[in-house]
């Protein structure tokens, strides 16, 4: 579109959002939660190596191990949206195409955690 | 969407060759980028080869030789040829530099020298850099105080005074932000390290009463945000300054204020 706007009216633009940092501060607080979760759960995986279907869901079922795959969920997927919603604001630049695509990561995000947890709840409590 | 082609009218094509003169002792090769707004012409690269026996050093006086001695034409902004003005900055050898205190030797083979990138050209090796000059303006860059007025100076600490090195010496060329992809693909929001550096050295001022108003005026998802610490802006800035570092302590500021 052409313009005939002042150069000091397009940079002000709409002026400062007021936010950002909130999301900025998760991004990295999650980073740092995901460090001591995701060692514990490779180690985990690994100590799971060759062991029967029965011994993996009992191994899971354990509440120490049940909360802490909750917390990886939760951290993993929040810093997952978090991490693709500046990718997309980045590189995506039609306004259409970017809240389409935002809606997407974001609802899959939901959708996968829930999953996720609800596979963990029901080897914790299903018996 | 992000461009990582440029449009049909853009694309740069093989100018005119300048051959080395008779009995040149040091001949050097400079690939130039030329376009003319004037000639409908796409961009073109246009090579000189020059002896650099008798040429000075830096890069800038290479181009100075070549607009004197063989192509009028060839447009560039210089000025104080020492560094301090940051007319000259542009893109030579891959990154964005000064001319003027960028040594020929320490490129091997030719030298490429391009605008620096991303930005409006104007001609040649010309950018347009109104709207980074207006980002610069809409941080109001100046000392912000509701005190009354001292008799004299307004005095510092020296720790105080300290804290502003390594921000005064910027020059304003726009080596780094013109070298963030973060600013390539977003410039019209993204207020770029060139800006954002300008920003921390009114914020870290003990005399400015104006820090939280200013943080209020950055804190964007787009202004400060754009950055993801690439750390394009401190690894090329020719006057050694840390950009990055400077962008790190306002979000640093940001959270400590919550």
């Amino acid at each position: 579109m052409s313009t005939l706007r002042s150069p000091l009216g397009r940079v002000r633009g709409l002026g400062s959002a007021k936010e950002g940092v909130a999301h900025w501060w998760a991004q990295r607080v999650t980073a740092v939660a995901l460090v001591p979760l995701t060692l514990w759960f490779v180690v985990s995986v690994l100590a799971l190596a060759g062991a029967s279907y029965d011994q993996a869901l009992a191994f899971f079922a354990a509440p120490h191990r049940a909360v802490p795959m909750l917390l990886l969920i939760v951290a993993l997927f929040h810093h997952a949206q978090l991490g693709l919603q500046v990718v997309i604001e980045d590189y995506v630049h039609q306004e259409g195409a970017k809240i389409a695509l935002l809606l997407l990561v974001k609802g899959l995000a939901i959708l996968l955690a829930t999953l996720a947890g609800f596979a963990v709840l029901k080897l914790a409590f299903g018996g | 969407m992000a461009e990582f082609s440029l449009p049909a009218n853009s694309k740069v094509g093989t100018g005119t060759a300048h051959p080395a003169p008779a009995g040149a002792k040091k001949p050097k090769t400079f690939k130039i980028y030329r376009w003319n707004p004037d000639d409908k012409q796409n961009p073109r690269v246009d090579s000189y080869t020059i002896d650099l026996a008798d040429c000075a050093p830096m890069v800038l006086d290479a181009l100075i030789k070549i607009k004197n001695e063989i192509d009028p034409t060839l447009t560039f902004r210089r000025s104080c040829r020492e560094g301090v003005c940051g007319s000259c900055a542009m893109n030579i050898d891959g990154t964005n530099t000064l001319a003027c205190t960028k040594p020929i030797e320490e490129v091997d083979g030719d030298v490429a020298i391009y605008p620096l990138p991303h930005m409006p050209v104007i001609k040649d090796l010309v950018p347009d850099l109104t709207m980074a000059y207006t980002q610069l303006r809409a941080i109001e860059p100046w000392l912000k105080s509701e005190s009354p007025p001292p008799d004299r100076e307004r005095p510092q600490s020296q720790e105080e005074r300290a804290k502003l090195d390594g921000m005064w010496e910027c020059i304003l060329c726009f080596c780094c932000t013109t070298s963030c992809p973060s600013y390539w693909w977003n410039g019209d929001r993204y207020l770029g390290p060139a800006i954002l550096l300008q920003a921390y050295r009114w914020i870290a001022d003990s005399r400015d009463e104006a820090t939280g108003e200013r943080l209020d005026a950055l804190e964007d998802p787009f202004r400060l945000y754009r950055c993801h610490t690439i750390m394009n802006c401190t690894k090329t800035c020719p006057k050694g300054l840390n950009p990055a570092k400077a962008i790190a302590e306002i979000k640093k500021l940001m959270v400590a204020r919550r």
